[in-house]
């Protein structure tokens, strides 16, 4: 018996029962897209989230957190001292496995002005000039803070993109990039004068739709305007810094901290210490150093922690995990659904042909023929199945991406296909196996008398 | 040699505590190219007879030899294949595959002994021609009378070229000219040299062949041989 044969019996058998054998393919069609739906979207996320990882810093990059004091140090909550200028000039006098130290001062709900433009800024911060190595920053325009500034606290700011788009226009809409260096700005009232301006953060995606926008003629604006930057794998982490604003630190405390803090007492606090390790293979020795200097200068509170960007990326391959688990359960619940549907119709086949089968053996078909033809229609049934199923699933990822695309783009991988269509397989072969050793073992004679 | 040589064999079933002797100690000889009917009432053994005769079933008791092979104790797998290449069933109810057109209905023995697809098409046209139904190749079952369905049914019996074929009440389902139309053409492939069986319980249907093998209660009881006139012309087996 050729397998080319039974699989066009098969083919055959399923055209003749179209609807029929849709229904039976339902579990495996439904088990094949979210196998393979699922997959994407978690791809989708983990590019996104990925993508996000490496605009915000690299491995080596460490960031010095607030914890509340342990609870056996209770009793000393009231003194911790919490994270300050102290404790950045320890780290960076004594700390050689820490090749950099990043402090920062934000301010909180900040509105800059110019004329009757304004703009929330993601973050307005003051900084050393250490930040654009620990954030990953590339200046564009004009040059950054220099020590004269932190020195005298001068009223200076760089900006990034976003907050240039919305004060004084995107280039979109006026053509020509604007360079707003030696511009002045209002920051909570105060002018700041623009010394430098980063360059434009975006992921691959956007910069390739932007490529492609620019090397179309200029077409006139249909539908709602959608709104760009913001969102789409791991655009939220590029939106953050084209829409930073930062100050020299001294400015900062000097400017906005030193009097204007809670009951006008200064608030020396930092907001955050980064900080990054000059070899990432000593990644524990370092901290372990940065430990120990932290712990004199707090005077033995632990009112600190440190996280690194590995234990993000756990956190993160976590969350994978558990969406991929989730989804591969539905996944193989369907399947297992779509195998019994298999198996009960296959079951059902039989019992119509019993008569046609006893013909077969009467002509020469052995039980191994009759047992590989009933598994190849089996087996075919679930390849259409699984066929439909990634169809399904292209449309369900681009149904997706069309009605929210400020999500991460699900992306469809041939492993995922691969995995599915292989499930598939196994699942109709081993539905068809009860049915086909039934059909092998009928007897010719009995076959062919039963009405 | 004979083609068929049946020794003392015996086809016992079991129903509950009974004991239902189908066949009894059968013996026979059929040589190539008799044209044979096997009669007698419903229930006498004729259907059991034809199945080991024709490898569909191995009897309880006694040997059968088909074409010098010894085939009692064959496997099912093994009688499928000797099935496949030795033997044509022709049966009451035409039992063709009614998915399949007639073309694919001839086919159908030589998809199961992998004959290639266009010597398969050649063959099955050639049957086909030899039962006049060529212009119905591509015609189903469904649309077909009875007597052309049947004359299918024959061409299908006809394709793998077998040694012998079986007929079992081939006329039983046809109006009385079609039948006779259709016993017309199974005696001229015996003309033609092929070996032939006739299963009836007609006995003006098996006048139409030579030799007749009569049974009663699962034995021979009477036989009328042609080749042997003269000597053999009273029963062999007396119960
Ligand atoms: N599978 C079977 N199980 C039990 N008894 C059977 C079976 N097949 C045939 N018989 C019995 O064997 C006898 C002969 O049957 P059969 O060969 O079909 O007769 P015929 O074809 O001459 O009408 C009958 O009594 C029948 O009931
Ligand atoms: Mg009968």
């Amino acid at each position: 018996m050729h397998l080319l044969n039974a699989i066009l019996i098969g083919v055959k058998d399923i055209w003749g029962h179209k609807f029929r054998s849709l229904l039976t393919m339902l579990g495996i069609i439904l088990g094949v897209a979210s196998l393979v739906g699922m997959t994407a979207i978690v791809k989708g996320m983990e590019n996104g989230l990925k993508e996000a990882m490496i605009a915000m810093g690299g491995a080596d990059k460490v960031l010095i957190r607030d914890q509340p004091v342990p609870s056996h140090q209770e009793h000393l909550a009231e003194e911790a001292p919490g994270r300050t200028m102290v404790d950045v000039l320890a780290l960076r006098e004594s700390a050689p496995l820490i090749s950099l130290v990043s402090p920062e001062m934000s301010l909180n709900r900040v509105t800059i002005t110019r004329g009757d433009k304004s703009v929330n800024p993601s973050e307005c911060v003051g900084v050393w000039p250490a930040v654009l190595d620990m954030n990953l920053h590339t200046l564009a325009h004009g040059r950054f803070f220099t020590d004269l500034d932190e020195e005298n606290a001068s009223s200076v700011c760089v900006i990034g993109t976003g907050i240039r788009d919305e004060l004084f226009g995107a280039p979109d809409k006026t053509g020509t990039p604007i360079i707003p260096i030696g511009e002045v700005i209002q920051i909570q009232g105060q002018p700041f004068t623009i010394v430098g301006m980063f360059q434009h953060y975006e992921s691959e995606q956007e910069r390739r739709e932007r490529e492609f926008r620019q090397s179309q003629p200029l077409q006139e604006q249909t539908g709602p305007r959608r709104q760009r930057g913001w969102g789409r794998r791991g655009g939220w982490a590029f939106w953050r810094k084209n829409y930073t604003v930062y100050l020299p630190l001294n400015t900062m405390w000097i400017k906005f901290r030193s009097a204007g803090g809670t009951d006008n007492i200064p608030d020396p606090r930092l907001t955050d210490i980064d900080i990054k390790v000059a070899d990432i293979e000593q990644m524990e020795a370092a901290l372990q150093q940065a430990r120990n200097i932290l712990m004199t200068t707090h005077r033995g509170i632990e009112d600190f922690n440190f996280q690194t960007q590995e234990n993000q990326l756990e956190n993160i391959n976590r969350q994978i995990r558990n969406a991929r688990l989730s989804g591969g359960l539905i996944a193989a619940i369907s399947l297992i659904v779509g195998g019994i549907g298999i198996m009960n119709i296959m079951f059902a086949s039989i019992n119509e042909r019993i008569r046609e089968i006893g013909i077969c053996k009467a002509v020469g078909a052995t039980g191994t023929g009759i047992f590989v033809q009933v598994l190849m229609e089996s087996i075919v049934v679930s390849l259409l199945g699984a066929a439909l199923g990634l169809v399904v699933s292209f449309g369900f990822v681009q149904l997706l991406s069309s009605i929210s695309p400020t999500q991460n783009a699900p992306v469809i991988t041939h492993t995922a296909m691969i995995v599915a269509v292989i499930f598939s397989v196994a699942v109709g072969l081993v539905a068809g196996l009860f049915p086909a050793l039934k059909a092998a073992r009928l007897d010719p004679i009995e076959a062919l008398r039963y009405e | 040699m004979a083609l068929l040589e049946l020794r003392n064999v015996s086809k016992i079933y079991r129903l509950g505590g009974e004991e239902i002797r189908a066949l009894d100690d059968v013996s026979l000889d059929i040589d190539e190219g008799q044209f044979i009917s096997i009669i007698g009432p419903s229930g006498s053994g004729k259907s059991t007879l034809m199945h080991i005769l024709g490898c569909l079933d191995t009897p309880s008791t006694g040997t059968i030899r088909l074409d010098g092979m010894m085939i009692q104790d064959a496997s099912s797998r093994q009688l499928a294949q000797i099935r496949n290449r030795k033997i044509g069933f022709v049966f009451q109810f035409f039992n063709l595959l009614p998915k399949l057109n007639v073309l694919q209905n001839v086919e159908l023995p030589m998809i199961y002994s992998g004959i290639p697809a266009r010597q398969r098409r050649e063959q099955a046209m050639a049957a086909l021609r030899m039962v006049e139904m060529e212009n119905r190749a591509k015609h189903r079952p469904s649309q077909l009378s009875g007597g052309q369905q049947q004359r299918t049914a024959i061409a299908r019996a006809l394709v793998n070229d077998p040694k012998i074929v079986f007929a079992d009440e081939p006329t039983g389902n046809l109006d009385s000219h079609t039948g006779e139309l259709i016993l017309q053409m199974f005696s001229r492939l015996s003309r033609e040299g092929r070996t032939i069986i006739l299963v009836t319980h007609d006995p003006e249907i098996a006048a139409v062949t030579p030799r007749r093998i009569e049974i009663r209660d699962g034995r021979v009881a009477h036989q009328l041989d042609p080749t042997l006139a003269g000597l053999n012309r009273f029963p062999t087996a007396v119960s």
